[in-house]
């Protein structure tokens, strides 16, 4: 406080900060980079740890021993699936209401935007069935949900059996206190989506789907079971649902105490857990866990059948068995007992699981990443855009700026040319006015602590040499020269978000493709299209654009940004850092003059699209399975059309936040880059 | 919620043949009973009715009460117990009068645990006891077995030991058939010193819709999120012809605050205005929402009553000790009288069985149900009482003082001010000072 209050002490504040701003920038960087990389090592990571009391010391005894009964009912459910073709209905509900539950069928059908080629599907219709286990001597108001996701790439048989056998298993037990639903969805995804959704009453993706005539309750946690053989070799756990959402820590503490107890084999992201954390092995494999995850939670995309239920406030996770070429083997009875004790301790609780965190990245089963420790690594990628805010654009800016009647504007009136000086200020007389010393400088620090600079009495600005007479007025331009690029902008990013969709059957007509082709190649000229954009602002501006305006939508545009970033970083850390770690170089090294050919190569590397491919790559060489280019141009296509699929079928936001956001944002940029002097 | 079993088994002891009043040997003094009915679900209910003189011996250890043994009486689904004591007269003229004391116990089993996954069930499976001897207080002691058949044949269910006499009355506007198993006629007992009673099903009841009550109901809160919901309620007239009215009265805690304009309320599609509606709004920390509508379900519907809330942030101090689990919103009631498929004839209630009582009926064309929906369980928004919580509070605290402080440094004009000379009366003060020799102002 007093270092700021102190006019001549924060004009040397200022002026070191003006000197060194490019090395402070890089250092942030650098520093935002390498903190991220040394969150995997033990001082930043911690053990994770039980904080639910009601799941902490109560002990439990597993008892299931229905291995032999889970594989009938498999084979069973395989045989009638391989009969009818689809989900067996009739054999289901015959066999959930010959273990004793009440057993009930929803059916429901959605029409996706355009097809789906990956899954190979456009109108989907499915019938889900569940049945409900009603806890003695209580009244159906809390419930745990096991739900099995069948869909026609995983049929996932084996599950259906284990969970069959568990209910079996549990139907001839006292001690729930919790209904428990059983649920197989078909179509994966979106039959959890239909099911959860008419559970809720709610109606969020346009899912149609009959009423659901049995509930129980408010559901307190669920667990999504995804099994292929009768043996496995390890279970993977996935947490990361939609739109990066996380379910409390305390779920996947709870997994893995049991998957101790039982002796099994977990892993995270399909990478085993490293022991050794002393030396510097474990934390450089935590390092690849925690991009991985990283990457996963960036994408948005549910990670499991799980993750549509973190929306309605349900913690789910989702254990996948997998069947290796390691030795040692373990049947469905290991895996049924860690899945009783699981919901034995659930049923112990006594409020909803809250204790533990919520937000966190985990570079191993059993360590974690709190969120105080893992946000300084995305503040510092952010700094490097508050550092970057030019204040050279102040000029023009200001001039847009000025109000009698904001406290901003009444601030900024002292200075700049002479225009509306207060005459109690004296700042406007002065040629060697404090602020023209750092003119030439195109970049500064705040542009708050300059303009308040501009305000100071020419007694304790006398000092400064100037080198530079201020601006003259006539360069000083209104809010026009940013109203039609950001208009523009903004409109080139409406488009790309409506376009795809909407034109698709159009662009079926008129040229030789399919309409997802057609989306997704729509998607991608919408965004050359973008690039074109400099031109027609200058169209637009092309009488009245002065020199220095470029400045002033620089200025905007880094605040757009640090604004998108920092509301992105507090709900998903991963996409707010990943989009950060790409785009904030590009955008603080752009201005029109220099290099241009250079600066454009680097805008264009670190634009959203070229991220989200970056993305792409990384991620393959993290699950050790390298792509070459074409491999990768074919998986960014899929992964352009699942994205917008995502978000018409889920709900996700990731699509939106590009298009209608991060894009517009990072074209200003590119505006920027190519201002005509 | 579904319908009831086609089976219900009463097992009945009559005690005493309803002469009362006089000084009687206290056999006639005592009548129990115990109902065994079935759930929705095919579980099997069972209500002990004991009705006495208040000043009657009700230590036994015979009769029906061996059957209450607790070990098997809460490993069930659900039990109930009431006692309801009244003043009856003692004689015709009603010179003086008795206190007539009357115990029920109500108990659910669980039939697919019980019968080990079939709905089969005997006595002893039941309650680990067979019953051996009738009570020797019991002037009359009765076993009643339904064995309504719900299909046309006869061929679906088989009671054990065949029953010698068979009862017929109308219970919920529904013709039942019951077996009757005298304790005290001595044939019963005597021939295997035992009687355990076994009903099995010679087809599995699965496969027939069992036969659903005419009104139930379901209720749930729906929406996701902290701000808003909403909670619906599901009315059910499964009769095939008739319409009838139902009396719904629901009352909501104040911290749910109920937008009443969204109250909507739709039968197959169409908007049902209700007759008659009676709102007391909710004060906050007084009262709760009171909520009383006369609707009209009609014939073979369902009818959606929903209305839309608000979740109202509490004191921090009104925060039950456990906050995460939610608030629970008790059940509506709902009171109709239902049109019955079968008139009932006036019954004589100290003639027929206990059991009668239980179902009231008002007129031969209805009989008159009142149902509670299940409780909610709704969560409010809830800060998180621990250590994260202080720390947010904390750090918002010094964020909020330090913007303030930054934004005021940062946007803060310095001047100088030059020291003005005052105004007219200042100067007029000086001049006086000046003349006196004192120092100026």
């Amino acid at each position: 406080m007093g270092l700021l209050s102190d006019p001549v002490r924060r004009r040397a504040l200022a002026r070191l900060v003006l000197r060194l701003n490019a090395p402070l920038c890089v250092l942030s960087y650098v520093a935002g980079i390498a903190w991220f990389l040394a969150l995997a090592f033990p001082p930043l990571t911690q053990r994770t740890y039980m904080s639910e009391n009601a799941m902490g010391s109560t002990m439990v005894e597993e008892q299931f021993a229905g291995g032999e009964r889970a594989r009938s009912f498999a084979r069973d459910f395989a045989a009638h699936r391989r009969k009818s073709g689809a989900l067996p209905v009739a054999w289901l509900e015959w066999t959930m209401r010959s273990v004793g539950l009440e057993v009930y069928t929803q059916s429901f059908s959605r029409k996706l935007p355009f097809p789906d080629e990956t899954h190979e599907r456009y109108m989907v219709s499915g019938i889900n069935v569940y049945g409900i286990l009603r806890a003695p001597r209580a009244a159906s108001t809390e419930s745990l949900v096991l739900t099995v996701p069948c869909g026609p790439e995983s049929p996932n048989s084996q599950a259906v059996g284990l969970m069959l056998a568990l209910a079996a298993h549990f139907r001839g037990q006292i001690y729930w206190a919790k209904d428990i639903i059983f649920l197989v969805t078909e179509h994966d995804l979106l039959g959890s989506e239909a099911w959860l959704e008419a559970y809720h009453d709610v109606n969020v993706t346009g899912m149609q789907s009959s009423p659901l005539q049995g509930r129980a309750g408010a559901i307190q946690a669920a667990v999504a079971l995804e099994l292929s053989s009768d043996v496995v070799t390890s279970l993977d756990v996935a947490v990361e649902g939609l739109n990066g959402q996380l379910p409390n820590l305390d779920l996947l503490n709870l997994f893995q105490t049991f998957c101790q107890k039982g002796g099994l084999l977990c892993t995270l992201q399909g990478k085993l857990q490293p022991q050794d954390w002393t030396s510097a092995d474990g934390p450089l494999q935590g390092v690849q866990t925690l991009l991985l995850m990283a990457l996963q939670q960036a994408s948005g995309h549910p990670h499991g059948a799980h993750g549509l239920f973190l929306r309605y406030r349900v913690e789910a996770l989702t254990l996948r068995g997998v069947n290796s070429f390691r030795q040692y083997k373990y049947d469905l009875v290991a895996v049924g007992k860690a899945l009783e004790g699981m919901f034995r301790k659930l049923n112990h609780l006594l409020e909803r699981l809250h204790q533990s965190f919520f937000f966190y990245l985990l570079p191993a089963l059993s360590r974690f990443v709190s969120i105080g420790l893992y946000m300084p690594a995305a503040g510092f990628l952010l700094l490097v855009l508050g550092l970057k805010i030019s204040s050279a654009s102040r000029c023009p800016f200001v001039a847009s700026l000025r109000s009698p009647h904001s406290r901003l504007g009444r601030a900024l009136q002292p200075r700049g040319g002479g225009v509306g000086v207060s005459p109690g200020s004296p700042a406007g007389q002065s040629p060697s006015h404090p602020l023209s010393g750092s003119l030439t400088h195109s970049h500064a620090l705040e542009l708050w602590v300059q303009l308040h600079e501009a305000g100071v009495g020419p007694e304790e600005a006398g000092g400064t040499p100037g080198s530079s007479p201020p601006l003259p007025a006539t360069q000083r331009v209104g809010l026009a020269s940013l109203v039609a690029p950001l208009l523009i902008s903004q409109a080139v990013g409406l488009a790309l978000y409506v376009l795809p969709v909407l034109g698709q059957h159009v662009a079926a007509q008129h040229f030789p493709v399919a309409e997802a082709e057609a989306v997704v190649l729509t998607l991608l000229a919408v965004y050359a299209a973008g690039l074109a954009l400099p031109h027609s602002t200058h169209w637009v501006l092309s009488t009245q654009a002065p020199d220095r305006s470029w400045m002033a939508l620089k200025l905007v545009a880094l605040i757009y940004l640090a604004l998108q970033l920092a509301c992105i970083t507090l709900t998903n850390f991963s996409l707010g850092f990943l989009l950060a770690a790409t785009m904030v170089p590009g955008a603080a090294l752009t201005k029109p003059s220099g290099p241009r050919p250079l600066r454009a190569a680097l805008l264009v590397l670190t634009s959203p699209a070229a991220a989200l491919l970056g993305g792409l790559f990384l991620w393959q060489r993290l699950q050790e399975a390298p792509l070459s280019l074409a491999e990768g141009w074919r998986l960014f296509l899929a992964v352009l059309a699942q994205g917008v699929l995502a978000h018409h079928t889920y709900g996700a936001l990731l699509f939106p936040l590009l298009a209608l956001g991060l894009f517009p944002c990072w074209l200003l940029f590119w505006n920027v880059l190519f201002w005509k002097r | 919620m579904a319908a009831t079993a086609p089976l219900s088994l009463l097992v009945l002891l009559l005690l005493g043949p309803g002469v009362w009043g006089q000084t009687e040997p206290p056999r006639d003094s005592l009548r129990e009973e115990l109902v065994i009915t079935p759930l929705p679900s095919g579980d099997v209910a069972a209500t002990f009715q004991f009705r006495t003189r208040w000043d009657s011996e009700l230590q036994r250890e015979e009769g029906l009460s061996v059957l209450l043994k607790a070990d098997r009486l809460f490993h069930t689904s659900y039990h109930s117990q009431a006692v309801h004591i009244r003043p009856v007269c003692r004689d015709a003229r009603c010179a003086s009068i008795s206190w007539e004391l009357r115990q029920t116990l109500s108990v659910v089993f669980d039939a697919f645990v019980t019968g080990q996954g079939k709905q089969d069930w005997s006595l002893f499976r039941m309650f680990s006891r067979t019953l051996t001897e009738p009570c020797p207080l019991a002037s009359e002691s009765r076993v009643y077995v339904d064995v309504t058949n719900y299909s046309q044949d006869n061929e679906t269910l088989e009671v054990y030991p065949p029953p010698l006499t068979t009862y017929q009355d109308v219970v919920l506007g529904t013709r039942k058939t019951y077996a009757v198993y005298d304790l005290l006629d001595t044939a019963v007992i005597n021939n295997s010193r035992s009687l355990n009673l076994q009903l099995k099903w010679k087809r599995p009841p699965g496969n027939e819709a069992p036969p659903t009550p005419f009104l139930y109901a379901q209720r749930y809160v729906s929406g996701y999120g902290l701000h808003n919901g909403e909670l619906s309620t599901l009315l059910y007239n499964t009769h095939p012809y008739r319409a009838f009215p139902v009396l719904l009265l629901d009352t909501v805690p104040w911290y749910l605050r109920l937008y009443v304009h969204t109250l909507t309320i739709t039968s197959k599609g169409k908007e049902n205005k209700p007759s008659y509606i009676h709102y007391q709004p909710a004060q906050d920390r007084m009262q709760p929402h009171l909520l009383e509508m006369l609707i009209q379900l009609p014939a073979s519907s369902v009818t959606k009553v929903s209305i839309q809330f608000e979740r109202a942030l509490l004191k921090w101090t009104e925060y039950t000790p456990d906050p995460n689990h939610g608030f629970y919103v008790s059940p509506s009631v709902l009171s109709a009288l239902v049109p019955s498929e079968v008139a009932a004839q006036p019954v004589d209630w100290e003639e027929s069985p206990l059991f009668n009582t239980l179902f009231p009926a008002s007129d031969s064309s209805s009989y008159f149900v009142r149902l509670y929906t299940e409780p909610l369980l709704v969560s409010l928004p809830t800060p998180d009482f621990s250590m994260p919580y202080n720390v947010i509070c904390l750090t918002c605290t010094v964020v909020a003082v330090c913007y303030g402080s930054f934004y005021n440094l940062l946007t803060r004009t310095f001047q100088i001010e030059e020291p003005s000379k005052g105004g007219l009366a200042r100067r007029l003060a000086n001049l006086i000072r000046r003349a006196r020799g004192v120092p100026p102002l």
